[in-house]
């Protein structure tokens, strides 16, 4: 069998070349502690930060700031501890992708929901108010 | 169409004596090892496809059967086939109406979620995918097995509700003792119907449904990394055979929809178990979304069951036209396009659910971009048989019928994709007609045009060409009669799922009905003629139709390992290479010079 | 880390095995691969095909919960004040350091240091015990205040409260609790000050008959007025406060709800929470008045409340049964595998695959974290 080790595979491999921990390109790429620890710091610093954020004030731009943080932080455990900078791209691809899919659900669901939800509210608070006055009597 | 040389198709001599199964002593994947043990423990692709290939069709027998039973309840305008019109009490008339909700259920849940997503990626492409890759086995051999039985234990759900649901309804005593059985509120769970009936299994059959949702992710991502990892030197992405293509892209879906389905369905159950209310409006719920959920799955799933089904027509129209498929980088393409677009139109099947005008317009906007690539897959099939070297061979006839049929299914679903139209024609039999059509015809149809393309490949055999060409034929008359109707009476205003209608509907279900039945007759014709065949078909040559992909390579059946040596990839679609020798030797490689001559003497240098 | 392998002479005889595996690959090799680095593409490909699959299945949780916040934000800010922020924060700290453990498992079994992979992965699975304990104290206090999952929320509708016998015992509870009382207080406090249980949105909520609120929110069983006397804006209404799950160590509103109507066992929670969530807002960090609308929770999101439990106990509830499966993958690895000093340079595939779903379930939580404990 003549399989060859495809794109992907070597892809791998030129991701070696901008890292100097490693001399060999067949070996498995070994990120340094300290950089793991560098990671790890931040991360920490950032959660920090989140809680923090809470204490300020910015109307809906605290959600925003809450959710771009957790955006930086998740893309920092995705590119070092889970190896995604050295990796081979379409397994980035992958990883974007199943995140573009879960926001084209949720925002065709929530620009629907955001249409016809007063709707129903306003019809379910006059249920609920009839039935209060037809209890109240 | 010139038919002038070479000679056509593999004879048909039924009665003739077969050479003794088992292909003559020569070792391949079914004789490699023997017992129960060897079957069930395999990893071997090709073993587990033909055990996927014994339960999903016999899912499909027991999805066929409940369809029979339906049309024949529909027989009549009141109720009489089950139940008794004869009493008329509310009873009875109450027994016969919650017979029919539990028939047609569990023929849609059946049918869709044990049948028609596995059949073609679950058997076909478990048998070909690898050996089409050249390669000796899927990525994940052992994922693949536990594929498999995942769908057993999601099976053996769906087989509980059901025979919970009969014995009850002879012995309505049972419920007590363990609970109601069957399944009542068709095959999409709707909110709030499905968390407060309290007349059917509706967590045991929703459970059943999330296993086999795993089922169909293993096979995805099996596909994904073998057609990635396991392509051979020489096979760029451009030289992969438009069936992979079609299960890439499917795969694709199966990977980011169907999680969807799961976590729809472990909400179902919650709501169920729990009380948790975040489909029941009447816990303050919101029912819409759950339609939301439940299609962001379910229309891509719809392209989990169609496009191998276009992978197979793509194949068997460019082998048996012995002409290069016409444009293939748009089939390819198109295939992946048919896999976005599909997960941006499930608002499509809301129109009429509470929907806000805008997402209906976005979603009807979008739905009519889904004719594109379609269209571009169906243009090029005929453009690929135009001035071809046509046989008329099973799989040819069987993918003639699939295309005519994909056409229909395709062009009603327009209707059915414009607001205005389908506020008609919403829940009426149009609908059920057009999706028959589309999932039914066009996939059934190229499912059995590909295991009669495969067969000899699967199993060594040949089948008895006439039989099996007068039992597609029967089927697909039999099509016709049930469903083109159906369009009729549906623009007329006939609603979907109710057991009883007026009485000038009659004509039309009796039509239906008769159709369905003949359908059925042509179904058991095919499955008798591949039952004889294994007993006793004739021994297939190793290349019976000069196809050039991989799988033609290698002798028929393979060996456990594909290939006795090492394939070179071609170009999948180039038939010069190949010429025609006799029945028994099908198609053998021609030499170089030979087939130098060849290309001189067809003019096109490919 | 206490045993240091040389990791350079490990690495090239790791190399030497990659390098002459012509014929007769290296042990772990299938038969259908080439190459180990083939094998080992394949496996992180198929592995992030699994992933991506787990991010879609979350992602359905994930547009539950952006659909009930889009239409209903005063629902969620109001609802989450029940939850503890600082056990959230304890849990995103033990997940982000088993993460970071993880990671270094993976590197020293790609070095072929069995000794510190070892105590590494163990590491891991104590960060994962320690989520769990913190998990289980915050599910116990939901089930503790009746604002469990399902029916189970006493803001369902379905909700049937406990009979009068389970009075004695709830009040055995608070002593059982008290040693939370200093973690929960302080939530309260963040909870009850940053979301504007100010006095103007008390006054309006005081608008509001009590009774209607009371049976819209409460069911049948909930027909008190349950009221707050003595709290210093006067009248609150008890679905509005009632999720507060901190303050049943104070007595005051304990006494109050007694008097008021003797049955309504969570009016009390509520008061006592008002109280302390109205002393603190007093007391300090109120006065943002952002985004709080004049009544806390309209009218129409009344019923809704529950939503957010329900939502909260199933994304929470998926995830903690990810945790545990990477657990048990985790800890079967750890024992059955790595003592075998398998792992290294040419084969450390299984390690790196748990390594990439730990740090997804990590990833999923970085996302919980903000948006459950965190509303705004």
């Amino acid at each position: 069998m003549s399989h060859t080790t495809t794109p992907d595979a070597t892809d791998n491999h030129n991701g070696h070349k901008d890292h100097e921990d490693h001399d060999s390109h067949h070996g498995p790429h070994v990120v340094p502690f300290s950089m793991l620890f560098t990671i790890f710091a931040i991360l920490i610093v950032l959660t920090f930060a989140t809680v923090g954020a809470t204490y300020v004030q910015l109307g809906d731009f605290n959600l925003a700031l809450a959710l771009a943080i957790a955006v930086v932080k998740a893309a920092l455990v995705c590119l070092y501890f889970m190896h995604l900078r050295w990796d081979s791209p379409f397994n980035g691809l992958v990883l974007v992708a199943s995140f573009a899919f879960v926001a084209l659900f949720i925002g065709f669901a929530l620009m629907d929901s955001k249409a016809y939800t007063p709707e129903v509210d306003a019809a379910a608070v006059e249920m609920i108010q009839s039935d209060a006055e037809a209890a109240g009597q | 169409m010139s038919t002038t040389t070479p000679p056509i198709t593999p004879p048909s001599s039924p009665h003739s004596p077969s050479s003794s199964g088992g292909g003559g002593g020569e070792v391949n994947y079914i004789n490699a090892t023997k017992g129960i043990k060897s079957w069930m423990f395999t990893v071997d692709h090709k073993r587990i496809g033909l055990m996927y290939m014994v339960g999903v069709m016999s899912a499909y027998g027991l999805g066929g059967l409940f369809a029979i039973l339906l049309r024949s309840e529909l027989w009549n305008p009141e109720p009489s086939f089950i139940g008794g019109a004869e009493a008329g009490t509310t009873e009875a008339m109450n027994n016969a109406w919650d017979f029919y909700n539990q028939a047609f259920t569990l023929h849609g849940a059946v049918m869709v979620f044990l049948f028609i997503i596995p059949a073609i990626p679950a058997i076909l492409g478990n048998m070909v995918l690898p050996i089409m890759l050249g390669a000796k086995d899927v990525a994940f051999p052992r994922l693949n097995l536990l594929s498999f039985y995942f769908w057993v234990l999601g099976g053996l759900f769906f087989v509980w509700v059901l025979s919970k649901g009969i014995i009850n309804s002879f012995y309505p005593g049972m419920i007590e003792i363990w609970g109601p059985g069957g399944l009542e509120t068709g095959w999409t769970f709707y909110t709030p119907y499905s968390t407060t009936t309290q007349n059917s299994a509706v967590v045991a059959a929703t459970f059943g449904a999330f296993i086999l949702g795993f089922s169909s992710i293993l096979t995805g991502l099996n596909f994904i990394a073998t057609v990635h990892m396991l392509r051979p030197k020489g096979m760029g992405w451009f030289q992969l055979p438009l069936f992979l293509w079609a299960l890439y892209a499917t795969a694709i879906i199966q990977i980011l929809a169907t999680p969807v389905l799961a976590i729809t369905l472990l909400l179902l159950i919650a709501e169920k178990t729990l009380g948790v209310g975040i489909f029941n409006p009447a816990l303050g719920g919101d029912a819409v979304l759950y339609q939301h959920f439940f299609w962001f799955y379910s229309h891509p799933a719809v392209y989990i069951m169609i496009l191998p089904a276009l992978g197979i027509i793509s194949e068997v129209v460019s082998v048996h036209s012995r002409k290069s498929i016409f444009g293939y980088k748009f089939i390819a393409i198109s295939s992946l396009a048919i896999a976005f677009l599909g997960f941006l139109v499930w608002g499509h099947h809301m129109f009429t659910s509470g929907q806000s005008a805008l997402t209906n317009a976005v979603f009807s906007l979008i739905t009519f971009f889904v004719a594109v690539p379609s269209a571009i897959k169906t243009f090029n099939w005929i453009a690929t048989m135009y001035k071809g070297d046509i046989r008329i061979t099973t799989p040819f006839i069987y993918i003639l019928f699939t295309i005519g049929l994909f056409t229909i299914g395709g062009l009603t679903g327009l209707f059915l994709g414009c607001l205005s139209t389908d506020i008609h024609f919403h829940d009426t039999y149009f609908v059920v007609a057009h999706f028959h059509y589309v999932m039914m015809g066009s996939t059934l149809f190229a499912f059995l045009a590909g295991v009669y393309h495969w067969f000899p490949k699967m199993f060594g055999k040949m089948y008895n060409v006439f039989w099996s060409n007068l039992g597609g034929i029967i089927a697909f008359i039999g099509f016709q009669l049930a469903f083109f109707i159906q369009f009729i009476a549906g623009s007329q205003g006939m609603p979907r799922r109710y057991a009883s209608y007026p009485e000038h509907f009659e004509f039309y279900h009796q039509v239906s009905t008769v159709g369905a039945y003949t359908m059925g007759a042509g179904m058991i014709i095919v499955l008798l003629t591949w039952i004889v065949a294994l007993r006793t078909g004739k021994k297939a040559p190793a290349n019976p139709w000069g196809g050039n992909t991989l799988e033609w390579h290698t002798t028929s059946p393979p060996p456990t390992a594909n290939f006795h040596a090492e394939p070179t990839a071609e170009e999948p679609y180039d038939y010069s290479g190949w010429k025609y020798v006799s029945p028994e030797e099908g198609w053998v490689q021609r030499t170089p010079e030979e087939r130098e001559a060849a290309r001189q003497q067809l003019g096109t240098g490919h | 880390m206490t045993q240091v392998t040389d990791s350079h002479t490990d690495d090239h005889t790791g190399h030497a095995g990659h390098d002459d595996h012509e014929h007769h690959g290296p042990p772990h090799l299938a038969h259908h691969f080439e190459t180990p680095e083939q094998q080992l593409s394949s496996a992180k490909l198929g592995m992030w095909v699994f992933l991506a699959t787990e991010i879609l299945m979350f992602g359905g949780l994930f547009c539950a919960y952006s659909v009930w916040r889009g239409n209903h934000p005063e629902v969620f800010a109001y609802a989450h004040t029940a939850l503890n922020k600082d056990f959230g924060f304890i849990n995103t700290i033990f997940l982000i350091t088993s993460s970071f453990t993880m990671a270094w498992a993976v590197r020293t079994a790609q070095l072929g240091r069995t000794k510190a992979t070892f105590i590494l992965m163990g590491l891991t699975l104590l960060g994962g015990c320690g989520f769990l304990v913190v998990k289980t104290f915050e599910y116990k206090a939901k089930w503790d205040h009746h604002l469990f999952v399902g029916d189970l929320n006493e803001h369902h509708p379905d909700y049937v409260a406990p009979a009068e016998a389970a009075h004695g015992e709830a009040d055995g509870d608070h002593g059982a609790v008290d040693e939370h009382a200093t973690i929960e207080q302080t939530a309260a406090d963040h909870g009850a000050a940053d979301h504007g249980t100010s006095d103007a949105s008390v006054e309006v909520a005081g608008e509001t008959t009590g009774e209607t609120a009371g049976e819209i929110v409460g069911g049948a069983e909930r027909t008190s007025i349950a009221l707050a006397p003595d709290g210093p804006a006067g009248v609150v209404a008890d679905w509005m406060v009632a999720p507060v799950i901190a303050g049943e160590t104070a007595d005051a509103g304990h006494a109050d709800d007694h008097a008021a109507d003797g049955t309504d066992e969570h009016g009390a929670h509520g008061e006592a929470a008002a109280d302390a969530g109205h002393a603190d807002a007093h007391g300090g960090g109120h006065g943002d008045g952002h985004s709080v609308s004049k009544e806390i929770v309209p009218l129409k999101d009344r019923q809704k409340i529950h939503q957010f439990f329900q939502i909260y106990f199933l994304m929470t509830g998926l995830h903690t049964f990810h945790v545990l499966v990477g657990m048990g993958v985790i800890a079967w690895l750890m024992f059955c595998k790595v003592p075998k000093g398998i792992f290294g340079p040419g084969y450390y595939t299984p390690i790196d695959l748990v390594g990439l779903y730990w740090h997804l379930v990590d990833l999923i939580w970085i996302f919980l974290f903000p948006l459950l404990y965190l509303i705004h």
